[in-house]
């Protein structure tokens, strides 16, 4: 009910949030998108063509999600196995070069050859959002949760801050910051590490009509925001315009980040730096795709149990006559 | 045409193995306390493998339950020859496949659960897997059988 409502109070806010909305062409054309929007996750495009790299969105969001940046407490329990490692950005806040707990978007470089001419192209980089996202599906705790309009973000009350999400991630997004969170309260020697940390598209902002604090502050209008399905649409269109490329309608199954580029994803992989908190731009395969195989093979084992359960039945009459 | 009960029993307690230390490898202690390290558990530390195995055992479990279930349904035989440890094991191990089913649900693409109801699903999976584990030590060790 509450995501139903936010995402009305969403389109409310869109409409009037000029440019860095999903287009509307008037009332009909807006009723029709809230009526659709009922059943429909948020996506984000990113054309790259448009972004000039001036890191108003990464300052943006610093801004809009300061208080939710974690405050640890100092000196950090002593953790066993000597292994497990402290990290710490609260010495760090100031790094926009890359993810960390305190940074949650950053511009990733890349240079490529367009028609004979050297070009340089800069990638605003964050979670992707996934349509069945791993980091959610797979917390043991239920720490991260995904949301009807498709974001998916971590709870600082409840991540005891194992980095499961981050190694089930195919980009490692998550990043994790010692000496915050639950695991305080419980084993902090023997269990957890403190809170896992990554964009949550700005839940706070969309719950109040608003849309994502790093769309709202581009220059550019490098970002937009909609339904999926129109989304793909625009993508789609832009991609024929541009002769580009198109990333993340189909990496780990489809995300809810779409980006356009004039230069192939495969190409731009190679030119970025890639390493701990700056993602790739592979290709992703359906990381939830055995699971989900395994899930439906699921509905026949009670079937089987039946079978061998009436087959030996029947046998057993059998030799009994 | 009579399964062993010596084979059953295997079956049991080999699907039973894999389906806890899979279970446990859902959360990330198996690298920290140096298990993973131990040649041949490498997988233990890899969540989608640890993700699979489960999905497999649960397969194996849940065909495995229902089996024997009519399999004494259609022998005929007494509800009384259930012992009370019976009973107890089979009540936890039908929240275990209710809490486990429902969670293979929930990670299914475009499902939405309550947020509450998946936290609630986690721990009482959890719960129900340490009470079984205890009580089938508790039988192992009384020998304490499902039926007289």
């Amino acid at each position: 009910m509450t995501s139903k409502l936010s995402r009305r109070a969403f389109l409310k806010g869109s409409i009037t949030a000029a440019g860095s909305v999903v287009a509307t062409t008037g009332i009909a054309r807006a009723a029709k998108s809230i009526t659709h929007e009922k059943e429909e996750p948020l996506a984000t495009l990113l054309d790259i063509s448009k972004c000039i790299g001036c890191e108003e969105c990464v300052f943006a969001c610093q801004e809009a999600n300061a208080d939710k940046y974690p405050e640890p407490e100092k000196p950090f329990p002593k953790m066993y196995p000597s292994r497990v490692p402290v990290e710490d950005w609260s010495e760090k806040r100031d790094v926009t070069d890359r993810l960390t707990p305190y940074n949650w978007l950053f511009i990733q470089h890349a240079s490529a050859t367009v028609n004979g001419e050297e070009i340089e192209l800069t990638i605003p980089r964050r979670c992707m959002h996934c349509e069945n996202p791993p980091c959610v599906k797979l917390c043991p705790w239920g720490s991260a949760k995904q949301e009807e309009n498709g974001l998916s973000r971590i709870d600082p009350d409840l991540c005891l801050g194992g980095s499961k999400c981050k190694k089930a991630c195919p980009w490692d997004i998550p990043e994790r910051q010692t000496g915050v969170g639950l695991y305080l309260d419980l084993l902090p020697g023997l269990a957890g590490n403190g809170v896992m940390y990554k964009c949550d598209r700005c839940y706070n902002r969309l719950e109040k009509g608003e849309v994502p604090a790093c769309i709202e502050a581009c220059p550019e209008d490098v970002q937009t925001i909609g339904p999926r399905s129109e989304i793909l649409k625009k993508a789609h269109a832009l991609a024929r315009e541009m002769n580009g490329y198109i990333y993340g309608e189909h990496e780990n199954g489809g995300t809810n980040t779409i980006y356009v580029s004039p230069v192939p994803f495969e190409e731009l992989n190679k030119s970025i730096e890639k390493g701990k908190g700056k993602p790739h731009l592979n290709k992703v395969k359906n990381m939830m795709a055995d699971g989900t195989n395994l899930a439906k093979a699921m509905i026949v084992a009670p079937i089987a149990g039946l079978a061998a359960a009436f087959g030996k039945f029947y046998l057993s009459s059998k030799e009994d006559k | 045409m009579k399964t062993p009960v010596k084979t059953r029993k295997y079956i049991y307690g080999i699907t039973l193995f894999f389906i806890t230390l899979s279970g446990f490898g859902q959360m990330p202690v198996f690298k920290r306390y140096y298990i993973a390290d131990i040649p041949g558990l490498g997988w233990l530390a890899q969540f989608y493998v640890t993700h699979i195995i489960h999905y497999i055992a649960a397969i194996l479990l849940i065909a495995f339950v229902i089996y024997i279930l009519f399999d004494f349904i259609l022998r005929g035989a007494r509800l009384n020859s259930v012992t009370r440890p019976g009973y107890f094991k089979i009540a936890i191990l039908a929240g275990l496949i209710v809490t486990g089913v429902l969670m293979v649900v929930k990670n299914l693409p475009n499902i939405y659960f309550d947020h509450t109801a998946v936290i609630v699903l986690d721990i009482t999976h959890l719960g129900f897997c340490m009470i079984l584990l205890f009580v089938s030590l508790y039988s192992l060790i009384r020998k304490k059988s499902w039926v007289i």
